[in-house]
């Protein structure tokens, strides 16, 4: 069939493009529905990791380190391999989602934790001095204003949650990664035109969040030096 | 106790620790090649922006940012000629991962007031001699927890060899995990204390490294970048 670019192993390709779609589909809807657990449990593990309760505290040290500490490979073949041995049986979709947003929820709460760290704590002492309760003070006064400084980290977390769907493959879980290397392996060895396909469709499914989250840098910088300028003007 | 002298058989431990060391080496390696590489893309992408090896850094860069690494490990295991696929499955990590560092180090460089390059000049030094005297070494210590932490993810990233036949930490275990039947009645327990013991490595490894970060960078937290 020529060499690994040739002529023809890119119009199989083009034959079968409804595969890699199909693949592209499900590598999308495991990154959103992973995604959005993980912000839920970045949320939950972030506040409270800023809570008041000792024991809290230590749940949430533990889920970061555990999941911070430990390959996410070995997670999803954890799930995959050992946990049928108790009668736990998930399918291949379920398991990307759980595994790929419990692994970055810890990432998450980090960001979340920072974020609320960096807000004064006069903000919280005057919103509770005013009788706000403690949801209240955090979905009023404190989480609102760690949203601009926290959505640069969480877009690079949204990155690599994207592109860590593709341990999908490992386990046969249809994604997009999974489709374009069964498909190259299966009779055709067309690997070069498979793998640039898949890579051009990562790459198109990331690199405006990359984009964004450098401009968005850029504009906090920004908004951070006027501001410091302008405090220096009135002092 | 019967199911840990199963598997911790004197045999069966030394094998585990040698995957655990190719991982601890492929580990350094791969750290060491990618700190060096990524700085060279950093500092062309930062000061030759507009020139050629400027642009080829950035779009470097750009590519490996918004691509998966088991891509790229899939690249070069099936497609390079060369070496073995230790070695290819290496170079891909090397090549994922000195895109990330990259921006590390340009995130480490754009803290660093103009002022310094500009005292630098007006005393003598050369474009070069201002990088490395002044620059890098104020670079890299601010630097240091998110270069850190992806030192940690390079540690797991090594996990994905296993799929490919490089005889790694995870891969020997994987191994062990499917030769035990054959000598013995393997239960839910032998299976759960073997993924137990995975687990235990490379959290001692990583946990290990991030304490040593915090101990190191305390008072210096605002330089947090948070690469994953």
């Amino acid at each position: 069939m020529g060499g690994p670019f040739s002529l023809r192993r890119w119009a199989r390709l083009f034959a079968d493009y409804t595969l890699f779609l199909e693949g592209l589909g499900v590598t999308l809807l495991v990154a959103v529905l992973a995604l959005f657990l993980a912000l839920v449990l970045g949320v939950i593990f972030g506040l409270f990791s800023t809570s008041s309760f000792k024991s809290l505290r230590a749940v949430s040290r533990v889920y970061v380190e555990f999941f911070q500490n430990t390959p996410l490979v070995i997670q999803i073949f954890f799930v995959y391999n050992a946990l049928p041995y108790i009668g736990i049986r998930m399918h291949e979709f379920l398991i990307g989602v759980l595994c790929v947003g419990v692994y970055h929820g810890a990432y998450v709460a980090e960001v979340v934790r920072a974020g609320i760290t960096s807000i004064p704590k006069g903000q919280w002492e005057a919103a509770r001095s005013q009788g706000f309760s403690y949801v209240q003070a955090m979905q009023y006064i404190i989480l609102p204003q760690t949203v601009t400084i926290v959505l640069p980290p969480l877009g690079n977390q949204a990155v690599n949650l994207i592109k860590n769907t593709s341990v999908l493959a490992l386990i046969a879980g249809g994604d997009l990664m999974y489709r374009a290397d069964s498909w190259a392996s299966n009779g055709t060895l067309s690997y070069g035109p498979a793998y640039v396909v898949t890579g051009a469709l990562y790459f198109l499914l990331c690199f405006p969040l990359v984009k964004w989250v450098r401009a968005h840098e850029l504009r906090i910088k920004d908004r951070d030096t006027r501001q410091h300028a302008a405090a220096r003007a009135g002092a | 106790m019967q199911v840990f002298t199963d598997i911790f058989s004197s045999d069966n431990t030394r094998f585990l620790f040698a995957g655990f060391l190719t991982t601890i080496l492929v580990s350094i390696i791969t750290v060491l090649l990618s700190i060096m590489f990524g700085t060279v893309l950093a500092l062309l992408r930062n000061y030759a922006g507009k020139r050629v090896f400027g642009k080829l850094a950035s779009v470097y860069i750009e590519i490996f940012r918004s691509t998966p690494l088991l891509l790229w490990i899939l690249i070069c295991v099936f497609m390079l000629p060369f070496s073995t696929a230790l070695g290819r499955g290496s170079l891909a990590l090397i090549l994922y991962t000195s895109s990330v560092i990259a921006e590390i180090v340009r995130g480490g460089l754009n803290s660093i007031a103009k002022g310094q390059f500009e005292a630098a000049r007006s005393q003598g030094f050369n474009f070069l001699q201002t990088l490395w005297y002044i620059v890098l070494p104020q670079c890299f210590k601010r630097i240091v927890p998110s270069l850190m932490s992806q030192v940690i993810t390079t540690v797991k990233d090594t996990s994905f060899f296993a799929q490919f036949g490089i005889a790694e930490f995870f891969f020997n275990a994987k191994t062990l995990m499917g030769i035990l039947p054959q000598k013995i009645t393997i239960t839910t327990a032998h299976i759960f204390i073997i993924f137990g013991f995975i687990a235990l490595m490379y959290f001692l490894v990583n946990f290990s490294l991030s304490v040593i970060v915090r101990k190191c960078s305390k008072g210096d937290e605002e330089y947090q970048f948070y690469s994953e």
